[in-house]
């Protein structure tokens, strides 16, 4: 374990600073009938104050988990996750209390992320009124309209009800929501996959400007890898539960390495003919179950380039270039494709 | 009747209806749109605008009430599909025009092995024994790039990937006319998809079948489209051959649909999206039922719908900024005549 | 008044019952058999309980409109007397089983695990009892009389109330917005008083429509049987016990309160099916 714990300390963040948020040996198994099931499995991330850190991977490689785990959603089978050095796992009923002031989620899906019954003017001023942080009605009103604003959300919309308003204000609401605590850290898990491309470019847009504003520091969740690359500062991916790669968002781009996120990458559709229709990788199979997964490399059953040491030895998640995390035994430079 | 002979479809001025509690939802409105032998058209356009309706118009399974085809026609092989009885419908549903629906998990039948779904739908259409059925059954599924042996699973054994295989399997075992894939890939994971989009694309090569490709996602329709339909608000926009279409826009509204996705080759920090929503469905606006949002709307725009109008050959576009550009140079020609190229 | 916002759920509902033709005639049945019940010293022509033994036996008249029994009462005073009682267990019945069973299964479906397992075979074991048995088991042990139909019917209802509530409870706690409470730091408390409950009160309400209805019947039951409401207190399903001697000779006897009863069961059925209908999200279009 040793070794795991020096590699999660200085992974990742150039600066010196201390990282916001860091995991260390997390793991989150689910018991199953038949077997355990290892959503997420040995991470070892950090993301420093101010920093986006996009998490990418395919359904099932226990992304969400992971991120529900970070803000304890879910408590971990094992490991721990550290929030300005203090570990919230151990946290107490009124410590985690106050640990929902300084990091709050926004959700998937805006249609069943809010109580149907609950004008948007009490969905949003919930957080408010379940801590108390204000003394009366007319501040908390007030500190509401504020939020509205913030998010773009018109004044007259107080009084309406979630089915009245598309995806796009729902999801608005998700954030206002998100933001009525004054956080520091916020968990975005698919924020925009359930949105038409326009109004995902609105609520991109919205994420991108408030973090200029109030320096939140994010850690966005997505399948959709074209998403990540403008709003991240760094990119991790993830496979079966584990990280196989992690870097800066443009050498994650330029310079992807393991056959995984290449084929992620070449996988994503263009919306242009000339380069639509060529070069493609196209992977076989489908993910594995995470159901007692193999014990070699995760992605052994899918590679390209995969050789017999893989399907022994898992590889483990070592820095190749500064900044520039791997877990692969034949990286795409080295001549593994 | 010429155009009919050619074209496989053939959608004349299509008005679709339904009548909900909040008012009536016009949900396609004066549609105009044809497809040759072969050909793969991309039907583009955001929640609500009206894709699926003209899919399940085109099936005429559009539910009734609350909906219903309040006018135009659509000529399947040259034969008005509106004219047709329950029992002529039902044998060309499946057997001429086939349907793929978004989500592979709900479209299979649990308790069928995957190989008596695909025999039944050969059964159903075509006069064969059980023996040659199942048969054909398990050709279709090694074609789809399944194992045969598979056959006798049933649908929860696969992996959304596999079952989608399936389900084209299903509709393509009668060699349709005309298949109709609505948001085939949405719901899998990118690898899957570009695995089942080289799928389509070999199947489109072997069979030869047109295609209409209902999509939000202008990537994917990049991959299989000769020719690309934007459809916003219950109209199309904009309609040309892949190429030009991606080559150059000219709808604001295309515009801003290829603005609103992020460049994957490009550094930016903020997208270039368009403003506002699409227009609520029980009360579009007069005029062209995007001039609320675009950023070149004038005056014009909101009086009297504008015309489908070639702006190059075999490239059209219904804006107002196109009527002095092409509208002159075609005459007084009919607008649909003029949609039909 | 929240409730009523123009865009309201509550609203909506209104909205959607407003259009269902038997759903609105069995709520007027239903208004109407609420105001019987309340004004019935004013609107019974005579007293339930006075004998007249010269004029026992008689057919409808102007005098008694739907006749007179066996011991001379009027069956028309004797019917809206009748509605007071039937309508009282019937409701109150209900409101035992939903009150207990609900509470039950909120506290399976939201815990789950062993509670919920505990809970649930109770339920099972409750349900695998004819409810009609069940009732007439309470009820012989509890002796005759209005409060021990009452609790009869009441505990004899109470399992599927249970698993009604259990099964509302279960999808909602599925739903994103819980974790989202959760995520704000709410209690739980919080979360099944203004999440929980308030969601699944549509099949709540539902099912308390048409269970009314049942309890009615099987009050009615046991009255007949001789195991409900004693003479000389007037309850439909007891009338028809007192008339069942007579039915080749004085028909009327038997027709009118079990008409009452047909005509209750009937409205309660047609606004139960149209709360269910005006209710279900998946109405919404």
């Amino acid at each position: 374990m040793a070794p795991q714990r020096s590699a999660g300390k200085h992974m990742g963040n150039p600066t010196t600073a201390p990282p916001l948020v860091e995991t260390r040996g997390l793991k989150k198994y689910f018991s199953t009938p038949q077997g355990p099931l290892h959503a997420v499995d040995n991470v070892n991330i950090t993301i420093a104050r101010g920093e986006t850190l996009g998490l990418v991977g395919e359904s099932g490689c226990g992304k969400s988990t992971l991120g529900r785990v970070v803000i304890r959603l879910l408590n971990p089978t094992a490991g721990s996750v550290f929030l300005d050095g203090h570990d919230i796992v151990n946290y107490g009923k009124e410590e985690l209390r106050s640990f929902r002031r300084r990091a709050q989620m926004v959700f998937q899906d805006p249609y069943s992320s809010l109580n149907p019954r609950l004008s948007v003017e009490q969905l949003i001023s919930e957080p408010l009124r379940i801590h108390k942080v204000f003394p009366n009605e007319r501040e908390t009103s007030a500190r509401v309209k504020k939020l509205m604003d913030t998010v773009g959300l018109a004044q007259r919309l107080a009084t309406s009800f979630p089915h009245e308003l598309d995806g796009g204000r729902r999801q608005r609401i998700g954030v206002a929501r998100a933001l009525a605590l004054g956080p520091e850290f916020i968990v975005l898990d698919e924020p925009v996959s359930a949105l038409d491309v326009c109004v995902q470019a609105q609520i991109l847009n919205l994420l991108h400007d408030l973090k200029d504003e109030f320096q939140y520091t994010y850690l966005f969740i997505t399948h959709d890898l074209s998403v990540v690359r403008h709003i991240s500062n760094r990119i991790v991916v993830m496979y079966l539960g584990k990280v196989i790669e992690l870097a800066d968002h443009l050498e994650l781009f330029e310079n992807p390495q393991h056959p995984y996120t290449r084929a992620l990458l070449s996988a994503i559709p263009v919306p242009r003919v000339d380069i639509a229709r060529k070069g493609r990788i196209i992977l076989e199979g489908d993910v594995p179950s995470p159901v007692n997964p193999p014990a070699g490399c995760r992605f052994y059953g899918r590679c390209p380039s995969r050789q017999d040491i893989c399907a022994v030895n898992a590889p483990e998640l070592e820095e190749i270039s500064p900044d520039h995390f791997l877990a692969c035994h034949f990286p795409v430079s080295t001549g593994g494709n | 009747m010429d155009q009919q002979r050619e074209h496989i479809l053939d959608i004349r001025d299509l008005r679709v209806q339904y009548h909900t509690d909040t008012g009536l939802v016009k949900a396609v409105e004066g549609l105009n749109l044809s497809l040759a032998r072969g050909e793969t058209l991309g039907l583009v356009g955001e929640t609500g605008a009206g894709k699926t309706t003209t899919a399940l118009a085109i099936m005429q399974l559009i539910a009734s009430p609350p909906g219903r085809i309040a006018g135009g026609s659509i000529f399947f092989e040259g034969e008005d599909m509106l004219a047709k009885s329950e029992e002529e419908k039902r044998h060309i549903r499946g057997g001429k025009i086939a349907m793929i629906f978004q989500d592979p998990m709900t479209s299979l039948n649990p308790v069928l092995s995957v190989q008596e779904q695909i025999a039944e739908m050969i059964r159903l259409h075509q006069k064969v024994t059980d023996k040659e059925a199942l048969e054909k059954a398990r050709d279709m599924l090694g074609l789809v790039g399944l194992r045969p042996e598979r056959g006798p699973d049933y649908p929860h054994q696969f992996s959304g990937g596999m079952k989608q295989r399936v389900v084209i399997a299903i509709a393509l075992a009668c060699s349709p006319r005309l298949l109709i894939a609505d948001e085939p890939t949405t719901a899998l994971d990118v690898t899957i998809q570009a695995q089942i989009l080289e799928l389509m694309q070999q199947l489109k090569q072997h069979f030869n079948t047109a295609t209409i490709l209902i999509s939000h996602d202008l990537g994917v329709v990049a991959q299989l489209c000769d020719s690309v339909a934007i459809m916003y608000a219950g109209r199309i926009l904009e309609k040309a051959d892949a190429k030009s279409l991606y080559a150059n826009p000219q709808h604001p509204y295309t515009q801003g649909l290829f603005n609103s996705i992020p460049d994957m080759t490009k550094n930016v920090t903020r997208l270039n999206t368009i403003a506002g929503l699409p227009p609520d469905p029980t009360e579009l606006p007069p005029g062209c039922c995007f001039a609320p949002r675009c950023a070149h709307a004038s005056g014009a725009c909101s009086e009297g719908s504008p015309r489908m109008v070639e702006y190059k050959p075999g490239h059209f576009v219904a804006c107002s900024r196109m009527n002095g550009n092409g509208g002159g140079a075609l005459g007084p020609a009919e607008e649909r005549g003029q949609a039909h190229g | 008044m929240a409730l009523l916002q123009k865009n309201s759920n509550m609203y909506l509902t209104l909205v959607r019952l407003r259009r269902n033709r038997l759903a609105i005639l069995g709520l007027l049945i239903m208004g109407a058999l609420i105001l019987i019940a309340i004004f019935a010293p004013w609107l019974a022509p005579y007293d339930f309980a006075t004998q007249d033994l010269i004029s026992a036996f008689e057919t409808p008249s102007w005098e008694h409109p739907l006749g007179t029994d066996d011991f001379g009462r009027d069956i028309l005073s004797r019917i809206i007397y009748g509605a007071r009682v039937s309508l009282q267990v019937g409701v109150l019945a209900v409101f035992i089983a939903m009150v207990s069973g609900g509470t039950l299964g909120a506290i399976a479906g939201y815990y789950g695990g062993r509670i919920d397992g505990v809970i649930m075979r109770v339920m099972d074991v409750l349900l695998s009892i004819p409810q009609i048995l069940l009732a007439i088991a309470i009820a012989a042990a509890l002796g005759p009389g209005l409060l021990n139909l009452t609790i009869a019917v009441g505990i004899a209802a109470l399992p599927t109330f249970a698993r009604v509530v259990r099964g509302a409870v279960l999808s909602i706690v599925g739903q994103e917005y819980i974790e989202a409470a959760h995520c704000m730091g709410a209690s739980d408390a919080w979360i099944i008083i203004r999440h929980i409950l308030p969601n699944c009160s549509a099949p709540i309400i539902v099912q308390s429509t048409l269970r009314v209805a049942q309890a009615i019947l099987a009050a009615a039951a046991l009255s007949f049987l001789g195991l409900g409401i004693q003479p000389p207190f007037p309850e439909w399903g007891g009338m028809l016990s007192g008339a069942r001697g007579y039915v080749r000779d004085y028909a009327y006897m038997t027709i009118f309160p079990g008409l009452a009863i047909m005509i209750t069961i009937m409205a309660l059925n047609f606004l139960g099916d149209g709360l269910r209908d005006a209710m279900d999200p998946k109405m919404k279009r």
